[in-house]
């Protein structure tokens, strides 16, 4: 018989009451994503609560259950402080938490690479000057992992390489269409040149292994950015046909007085 | 949870009904819920009917407290009519039964704000479906020198607190929160480093 328990690192993406004092955990773990319970840990007295908070990345002992697998132990790897003290990184974490969880299947097939990802969109998310790039570039690392990586090299219409002249982004196609292309797709939004550099730049830019450092060193104008965030905005919209709950509630944080 | 109700055709209507029903409420399975029906089915008829009329009135006669949301019979609950209380002093907490675990504690005289859940985007919770607005009314009005946030201490707790005091440091009134730390009878081995951290952090003299 195959072991009862198992070893996984995860990350702690949300959580739910359940029963009288479990909780249901969401997990994005290098297996995919889990839906597993913690027993008990809303008790004051639980030795596992405090090592499965929200958002924190942990090495966890899971035992088969008959539906769900159980936590029997939990060792915090990164507790990303900041992340959690401060509201608009938290605001940033819990949007990043609902795109996972919007764009991966129930019950995940196995994607060490989107762990890695996530992983380490969380670490930058608590030490980046810049949260929301952060999160710009998140969205387009998913895309790609995801397979829907908007091509901003050639034109979704024509294929033809794009020059600096493109100016419109087509949710619905894809990708950047070129000047004499763009009736290809009426509803197709105007972007600026300095948006899609920036777009590219974050597509491009950065190694696997560390790819939110070369965000510390940019210096973006705050209209720039937002115009990436509505173009990115567009076309999330485009592929989940919704609108992410959390993306509200970010805006509400970051933008009231 | 309508796991493993298939069966219920093979019961008569209204004992299907009860345990459908029954195994709606948090916590309750369906193979609770029909232990919980056969028993009633056994139950004299007395304690089936008080049940029913226990259910019935709460429904009908418990309502929220107008100031502080608290669970009160009448407009204002207890708590709120009582001249007793300090009246400079809110402690902020999610839930009613929050107010019952602090009340036992015999520590604290002061008033009551209940948000009824705390911040959970994820969960399609926000700023809005908590009492939020209701508290920063209630300290702009009322003689409020200190406001306790005593939301549960995990991130989701923590957040709502946040959210709060953003609102409430304009005013100027003055914001603490409950300290952290190690429960009574709990191993220092076992503490986690959050809790142990905030600990030493609020650590003091003997």
């Amino acid at each position: 018989m195959a072991d009862r328990v198992y070893r996984t690192e995860a990350l702690i993406l949300r959580r739910t009451d359940f029963n009288e004092a479990d909780r249901l955990l969401t997990l994005v773990t290098p297996g995919g994503k889990r839906r597993v319970v913690a027993k008990g840990v809303r008790k004051t007295t639980s030795r596992l609560a405090g090592h499965i908070e929200l958002f924190t990345h942990s090495q966890l002992l899971l035992a088969l259950g008959r539906n769900l697998d159980i936590v029997t132990q939990s060792q915090i790897l990164e507790r990303y402080e900041t992340l959690r003290t401060e509201l608009p990184r938290l605001s940033c974490g819990y949007y990043a938490a609902e795109l996972y969880d919007k764009v991966t299947p129930e019950e995940g097939e196995e994607n060490p690479l989107l762990f890695r990802l996530m992983v380490q969109t969380f670490a930058a998310l608590d030490t980046s000057t810049n949260p929301t790039l952060v999160l710009r570039m998140f969205e387009l690392r998913l895309l790609h992992a995801i397979g829907y990586r908007p091509n901003l090299h050639r034109c979704v219409a024509s294929q033809e390489l794009l020059t600096e002249e493109a100016n419109r982004f087509s949710p619905a196609l894809g990708g950047m269409l070129s000047p004499a292309h763009t009736s290809a797709d009426r509803n197709a939004l105007p972007i600026s040149l300095n948006a899609f550099k920036l777009l590219r730049y974050l597509q491009t830019v950065g190694d696997e292994k560390q790819p939110y450092q070369t965000i510390e060193r940019l210096n973006i104008s705050e209209g720039v950015q937002r115009e990436a965030e509505s173009v990115l905005r567009a076309y999330l919209r485009t592929i989940l046909e919704r609108e992410l709950k959390t993306a509200a509630f970010l805006d509400s944080v970051l933008r009231s007085p | 949870m309508t796991l493993g109700t298939n069966d219920n055709g093979l019961l008569v209507e209204p004992v299907a009904r009860l345990i459908e029903e029954l195994s709606k409420l948090p916590g309750i399975g369906p193979k609770t819920a029909s232990r919980l029906t056969f028993y009633l089915l056994r139950a004299d008829e007395e304690q089936a009917r008080q049940l029913a009329a226990a259910l019935v009135d709460v429904k009908e006669q418990v309502s929220f407290c107008k100031r502080c949301f608290n669970i009160t019979v009448s407009e204002l609950c207890p708590i709120c009519t009582n001249p007793n209380r300090d009246q400079s002093k809110i402690c902020v907490v999610e839930e009613p039964l929050d107010v019952l675990a602090i009340e036992r504690t015999n520590r604290y005289r002061g008033l009551y704000h209940v948000l009824h859940g705390h911040l959970a985007p994820l969960e399609g919770i926000y700023r809005e479906d908590l009492k939020i607005n209701e508290l920063v009314a209630r300290v702009r009005t009322e003689p409020v020198e200190e406001v306790i946030l005593a939301t549960n201490p995990n991130t989701e707790g923590q957040a709502t607190a946040y959210l709060i005091l953003k609102d409430l440091a304009p005013i100027g009134v003055h914001v603490t929160q409950p300290a952290r730390g190690l429960p009574t009878g709990g191993d220092l081995e076992w503490a986690d480093p959050d809790t142990l951290g905030s600990a030493l952090e609020g650590r003091r003299e003997l």
